[in-house]
């Protein structure tokens, strides 16, 4: 009788990740060797097809390299400000609490939030970075409406975003370390950079892990500032790969297609996550 | 296992519906954020409760048109579907593809019914139209207007009540109303035309007032690649890359009303769904005319029709019926044009004593109706989705200057031939 005392605790955690994490990805693997069925044109068996059509379609390659070059953009700066962050609001400053909720803000507001006035600090003329550009005689920028600067526009915001989030993890890590390795290295008379580079640093490596892992799905997975912002364009210019996959499931109504995208999103996934525990696993010091 | 989210969804939709003792009416109305429009919806549906009693009206707000599609869509898989819906004019081949809509000619029977369906605009008619059957009724429609401020014709030397009547004029005024500051850079542009969001839309008023129309009625052919469309998309691109009278790049749709108001640019184009918003924002007097001509001029109509959903019960069906040519009733039509800057859909609401009132003190509600005169349907086909997407990223391609108007249109009807040629 204990198994199924056992399976009976398992049962509502297991339901839940079979109904909605489980079933779908293997449902979408299925999907993906079919065609899009139609009232007058039923669903049938296409095997590679969608792959295919992946491989031949310019914009898939475009979304995928714009997301390389956003999750380039936005990971490591989001995490060099997240640690930089901790380490000061860590410190005894006066307001400590006001300086620390502050900074953590952004994480609570709703992207959909953020991006409608994000969009208006964009705007030209009258948005906030050309109206404080304007006063040193600069310009006016079109950051939205140039296929240059558009990519770079939404990452600045997204590392804005998400910096304070990561931050209340370096911060938890970093009350966490015992006070007696900063006193010896004060005896020693270690520099603060030493400290942090030969201590701190490497001490806070499981959360740098865990964060990188988080900072990576977000990376991909973090579209819904392109619905307000820019709708992926000019010309799929800021387009990421999730937000395509969404255009051609329900704009295109082509779901077959849209698995096939969804599948290569899923295994690019499994790779990074794979790759990092490995590369990383052997740089984190665990006590 | 596709019945199975299915089966679950309708059975628990099974067990929590209410017992029907009257016809239950519930319809999708696309709309982004709660407020005004809602309260208007749902007083309209109280008040058609109260002149039939046996129908019980429930609106559902869904989000923007995409929104309202899916879960209207969804819910129609999951086999609980609305037998009503407001949703996107253009979604109609697609919805036809699907086959889940039936035609309003298949549900009318009297001839006073017969008679109903011919009341409206007929520029309005054209996006639901399928092989000679009526499947959208015009709901909340409009068209592009041109929006100018009057303080800046006056401070440019121009005649504050005269409008540029076409392309060449539009460029002249424009350059005329662009204003610099001591270091050279624009403070106010002449002309924006909205370039993200509805590219699409906005270029079928440039190709139309050049003389092409960019599809077919069949839905199955487009017309991207002839050289007046090409010389449209280049007009639309020196505005800004040879005479700078618009900012290079794309126009963001989204934020120009607030340019507009903020008199960052002397003239606009936008939808009249935006007059009320800026006739209660701008702090100028501003007027407003139809887009201004090359061959001729030109808009295409916009905004979401009634579809009545193949899976209904004839009580359903009737009762639709009765609440659509309620609510398009002439006296409705002016009311809902004047709480939103919609047209009216029909020409006896303009004959109404509400509205010639406020014709008469406010013209400009009534210019997106003289412009019907003119108008093209929206750029709808099947494989919406896809061609209008090709259509935008051609037009964002060419106006970023990434590729030449020739270029990115040719490639763009290559493309959308590719697409088309199976429904042919």
């Amino acid at each position: 009788m204990k198994h199924v005392y056992g399976w009976l605790l398992l049962a509502p955690a297991a339901i839940l990740l079979v109904g909605f994490t489980h079933y779908p990805a293997v449902a979408t693997l299925i999907d993906s060797f079919f065609s899009t069925g139609t009232a007058v044109r039923p669903s049938r068996f296409v095997g590679f097809d969608n792959y295919a059509a992946l491989a031949d379609d310019p914009i898939f390659w475009q979304v995928l390299g714009n997301n390389l070059w956003f999750a380039l953009g936005t990971i490591p700066a989001a995490i060099a400000i997240a640690m930089v962050m901790a380490l000061w609001v860590n410190e005894k400053l006066p307001a400590r609490a006001l300086v620390r909720m502050a900074y953590f803000t952004p994480t609570v507001l709703p992207m959909i939030a953020v991006a409608n006035l994000w969009l208006f600090f964009y705007t030209p003329q009258i948005g906030l970075f050309d109206r404080v550009a304007a006063l040193f005689g600069a310009p006016s920028h079109n950051w939205l409406g140039d296929p240059d600067l558009v990519l770079p526009a939404t990452m600045v915001m997204v590392v804005w975003k998400e910096a304070g989030f990561f931050m209340i993890f370096y911060l938890a890590a970093l009350q966490s370390l015992p006070p007696e390795l900063a006193e010896a290295a004060k005896i020693e008379g270690a520099s603060r950079w030493y400290f942090f580079r030969r201590v701190t640093f490497p001490l806070l490596m499981p959360t740098t892990l865990f964060v990188l892992v988080n900072a990576t799905i977000n990376s991909f997975k973090l579209v819904d500032h392109l619905f307000i912002l820019t709708k992926g364009g000019p010309d799929n210019a800021s387009s990421l790969l999730l937000y395509y996959i969404y255009q051609v499931a329900f704009s295109f109504f082509d779901t077959a297609y849209a698995s096939a995208l969804t599948v290569v999103l899923l295994v690019l996934l499994a790779i990074l996550a794979v790759l990092q525990f490995l590369l990383i696993e052997r740089r984190v010091h665990y006590r | 296992m596709k019945w199975l989210p299915a089966f679950v969804f309708s059975a628990l939709l099974v067990a929590v519906g209410p017992a029907r003792a009257e016809t239950q009416l519930t319809f999708y109305y696309p709309i982004a954020v709660g407020g005004p429009l809602t309260k208007v919806i749902d007083g309209y549906a109280r008040q058609f409760e109260q002149e039939h009693p046996g129908i019980k009206v429930n609106p559902i707000y869904a989000g923007n048109y995409d929104d309202a599609r899916i879960k209207a869509l969804a819910a129609l898989k999951a086999g609980q579907s609305a037998p009503l819906s407001v949703l996107y004019s253009i979604d109609l081949y697609e919805l036809i593809e699907q086959d889940v809509i039936v035609a309003w000619d298949d549900v009318t029977t009297t001839p006073d019914d017969k008679a109903w369906l011919k009341v409206f605009y007929p520029a309005l008619m054209m996006n639901g139209t399928y092989k000679g059957k009526v499947y959208g009724i015009p709901f909340q429609r409009s068209t592009i207007v041109l929006y100018w401020n009057k303080d800046a014709f006056k401070e440019a030397g121009l005649d504050p009540e005269r409008p540029p009547a076409n392309w060449n004029e539009m460029v002249q005024f424009a350059q005329k109303l662009v204003k610099k500051d001591a270091a050279g850079n624009v403070t106010r542009w002449g002309v924006m035309v909205p370039s993200t969001g509805y590219p699409y839309w906005m270029f079928q008023a440039f190709a139309r007032q050049n003389g092409q129309d960019l599809m077919n009625r069949d839905g199955n052919r487009t017309n991207f690649a002839h050289p007046d469309v090409i010389a449209a998309l280049q007009y639309w691109r020196d505005l800004g890359a040879k005479h700078k009278v618009m900012p290079e790049g794309t126009v963001e749709w989204g934020t120009l009303r607030q340019a507009f108001t903020e008199g960052k640019t002397a003239m606009m184009w936008h939808t009249t769904g935006n007059l009320t918003a800026v006739k209660d924002t701008a702090k100028f007097p501003f007027g407003v005319a139809m887009l201004p001509a090359s061959k001729q001029r030109g808009s295409p109509t916009g905004g979401g029709n009634f579809y009545l959903f193949k899976k209904t019960t004839p009580e359903e069906r009737k009762a639709a019926l009765a609440f659509v040519k309620w609510i398009t009733a002439p006296e409705r039509a002016a009311d809902w044009s004047m709480a939103t800057g919609y047209v009216a859909t029909r020409p006896d609401a303009y004959a109404t004593p509400k509205l010639k009132e406020y014709a008469a003190s406010f013209p400009q509600a009534v210019v997106a109706r003289d412009q019907f005169e003119f108008a093209t349907p929206e750029l709808s086909t099947f494989q919406t989705g896809r061609v209008r997407k090709l259509l935008d990223d051609a037009i964002q391609a060419a106006l970023t200057g990434q590729k030449s108007p020739a270029d990115a249109l040719k490639a763009a009807q290559a493309e959308a031939d590719r697409l088309l040629k199976p429904y042919r």
